[in-house]
């Protein structure tokens, strides 16, 4: 019983790290129609950003994590700028242009962090909170927890309550007419790259001191970000939210129970049932070509 | 009638000549470098297999997962059963193009992006099957001691007769590709890709030609996967990762996907600059991917649209004109 319910609260914190890690991927996928290979390394930078800044350098994590995101979301802007812009009428060219990217970071990586085994950063919060003698959560799962919910809000306000959030929403349902309205596509999709990356940095600040940091550790979250994207509904956030923390909870549980690469398998089997029975996902809606 | 008959001999010529010289060339080369070639020419059926599929506008992450396939059936049947190897290997094609016969009911109802995704998770969960279950596929180590084949007391270890080998069985399906491309079906594929309202119009079942692309792709590279594993004596889950299969994007691309030499064109070019850059094993990686970028951005034709380019100054093109 007692481990039934932490597989569950873990399956709940492990939701916040998915769905900061995926909502970003659908971001970007929602405005500019771009598969990025490359965000499982985009989330890998910004753990090696707190490793490098925090754990080698002594800095406070909470500025290495500023600091992620803001070397991530630059990042994403590069791409933006130089790749996904002259291949916007090309969506199989961003989706290679973003291969080779994710080659050059995990080569980077590699450079920064030496070869060998994989990186630890020492968690910033110690101590752990009991519940009842018998749910223990560690204060740096807390924290991710509290600081994805945080960031998931202050996306939902700037999606629906700005203007800004209106136009990069119109620009996803429709790239044309929302530029017949007088919205700049190309700057809201300059912007949807910079959110979605510095998202993807967020939740790799979060995670380092939660994982093994190693340059291939993004291909794991790229696999999450499709299954979640795919089951939540292409181009549906709050879809991308709700299916992260279903996977999540399954992933725990199976992980718990079995291990991790069945966990995966299963995932992948759930979506590609998902293709085939409701392509549209838990809340997407069809898109036409 | 004259379009087929005087350049179809010089065709055969420059042919001869370079089987003539595919043959002789090993024997002037290192030890390692008749690796090499060997790898190569499997290589070359991987991407010309890929073109297969590619023809039909979907591209799909499977590929080297499906080379996989070919080669732990190829390489269950003959270790584990002690059956030969000029029966696995025909059985290693059969089992990649079962498996893509097989997914290929859910994979194509999708299109575009979602089949791209859906070929990676479906192959992605294959190669996880290989790691998880140990029995029968050995796990993350994968399966070693592979017994070469036998044939008439040749010794297959050593690779003049591997490739002599490989170089046979790789010509033929490629010369089977090409056909299969230039024929009736070859061309209801193009005309899938570019035109695919109108085809199914004219009563061509789009979703038939997009399986059967796939399949016959598949069942080539399950017949490649089965030729490599057989020389290396070793499988293994890493060997068909996603690495690999961008190592095939990347060759096809830059290569060219418009024509049929482009693709081993690409393969031949990147894999000798592959060579050349294996003294820095770290950065090879950031190498292909910035080669990837440059082309997709500035040579989207692929290295096979500079030789059109080229072609286009030669007076012999241009004859049409005067």
């Amino acid at each position: 019983m007692d481990l039934l319910i932490q597989t569950i609260v873990n399956g709940f914190i492990q939701s916040g790290f998915f769905a900061l890690a995926a909502i970003g991927f659908v971001l970007v996928f929602g405005v500019m129609r771009v598969v990025n290979f490359a965000h499982g390394e985009l989330v890998m930078i910004g753990a090696y950003t707190v490793w490098y800044v925090h754990a080698q350098n002594d800095v406070p994590y909470l500025v290495s994590v500023v600091l992620a995101i803001l070397i991530v979301a630059g990042l994403g802007l590069l791409m933006e700028r130089f790749l996904f812009r002259p291949m916007i009428d090309n969506p199989l060219g961003g989706l290679i242009c973003s291969i080779g990217v994710l080659f050059v970071l995990q080569v980077i990586a590699t450079y920064v962090g030496g070869e060998g085994p994989s990186k630890q950063v020492p968690p910033p919060y110690e101590g752990t909170l009991i519940i009842m003698d018998a749910i223990r959560i560690p204060y740096q799962r807390l924290f991710l927890i509290a600081i994805s919910i945080a960031a998931l809000i202050f996306l939902w306000y700037f999606l629906t309550r700005t203007k800004l959030g209106w136009a990069l929403r119109a620009v996803a349902l429709d790239r044309e007419a929302a530029t017949l309205q007088g919205i700049s596509a190309v700057k809201i999709s300059a912007i949807a790259i910079g959110v979605g990356a510095a998202l993807a940095g967020l939740s790799g600040a979060l995670i380092a001191p939660l994982t093994n940091i190693n340059p291939h550790m993004g291909h794991n979250v790229i696999i999450t970000a499709f299954i979640v994207t795919i089951v939540g509904g292409i181009g549906s956030l709050p879809g991308a939210v709700i299916a992260s923390v279903l996977y999540a909870l399954f992933h725990t549980f199976i992980t718990t129970y079995f291990s991790g690469t069945i966990a995966t398998i299963s995932g992948l089997l759930i979506m590609v049932l998902v293709l085939i029975i409701r392509p549209t996902g838990i809340m997407g809606h069809k898109f036409s070509e | 009638m004259n379009k087929f008959s005087s350049p179809s001999i010089q065709k055969l010529v420059a042919l001869g000549g370079l089987f003539a010289f595919l043959i002789v060339l090993p024997h002037f080369l290192k030890y390692h470098h008749q690796d090499f070639l060997i790898f190569l020419t499997i290589n070359i059926l991987v991407v010309v297999s890929y073109r297969l599929v590619t023809l039909t506008g979907e591209w799909s992450l499977i590929h080297a997962v499906m080379m996989g396939v070919g080669a732990y059936s190829s390489a269950i049947l003959s270790k584990s059963f002690g059956i030969s190897f000029w029966i696995t290997l025909p059985l290693a094609g059969v089992a990649a193009g079962s498996m893509a016969a097989l997914l290929s009911y859910p994979l194509f109802r999708l299109t575009q992006f979602y089949f791209l995704i859906g070929s990676f998770a479906a192959g992605e969960a294959i190669r996880l099957c290989w790691i998880q279950f140990i029995q029968p596929f050995g796990g993350t180590g994968g399966i070693s001691a592979i017994p070469s084949p036998e044939l008439l007391n040749i010794d297959f270890l050593e690779p003049i007769p591997y490739f002599y080998l490989v170089l046979f069985i790789v010509s033929v399906c490629v010369f089977l590709l090409y056909r299969i491309e230039k024929s009736r079906i070859g061309l209801t594929l193009h005309a899938v890709h570019w035109k695919a309202v109108l085809a199914e119009s004219v009563g061509v079942n789009t979703w038939n030609y997009r399986s059967l692309a796939f399949i016959t792709g598949s069942l080539f590279v399950g017949l490649a996967g089965a030729l490599k594993v057989h020389y290396i004596g070793t499988v293994a889950p890493k060997q068909f990762d996603i690495g690999f299969m961008v190592f095939i994007l990347i060759w096809v691309i830059v290569g060219g996907y418009r024509t049929f030499y482009g693709a081993i064109l690409g393969a031949i070019i990147l894999s000798i600059l592959d060579e050349i850059f294996r003294g820095v094993d770290q950065l090879r990686p950031a190498i292909y991917g910035a080669t990837l970028i440059l082309f997709i951005l500035y040579l989207p034709g692929g290295l096979e649209s500079l030789l059109q380019k080229i072609k286009f100054f030669n007076p012999a093109k241009n004859q049409r004109f005067t």
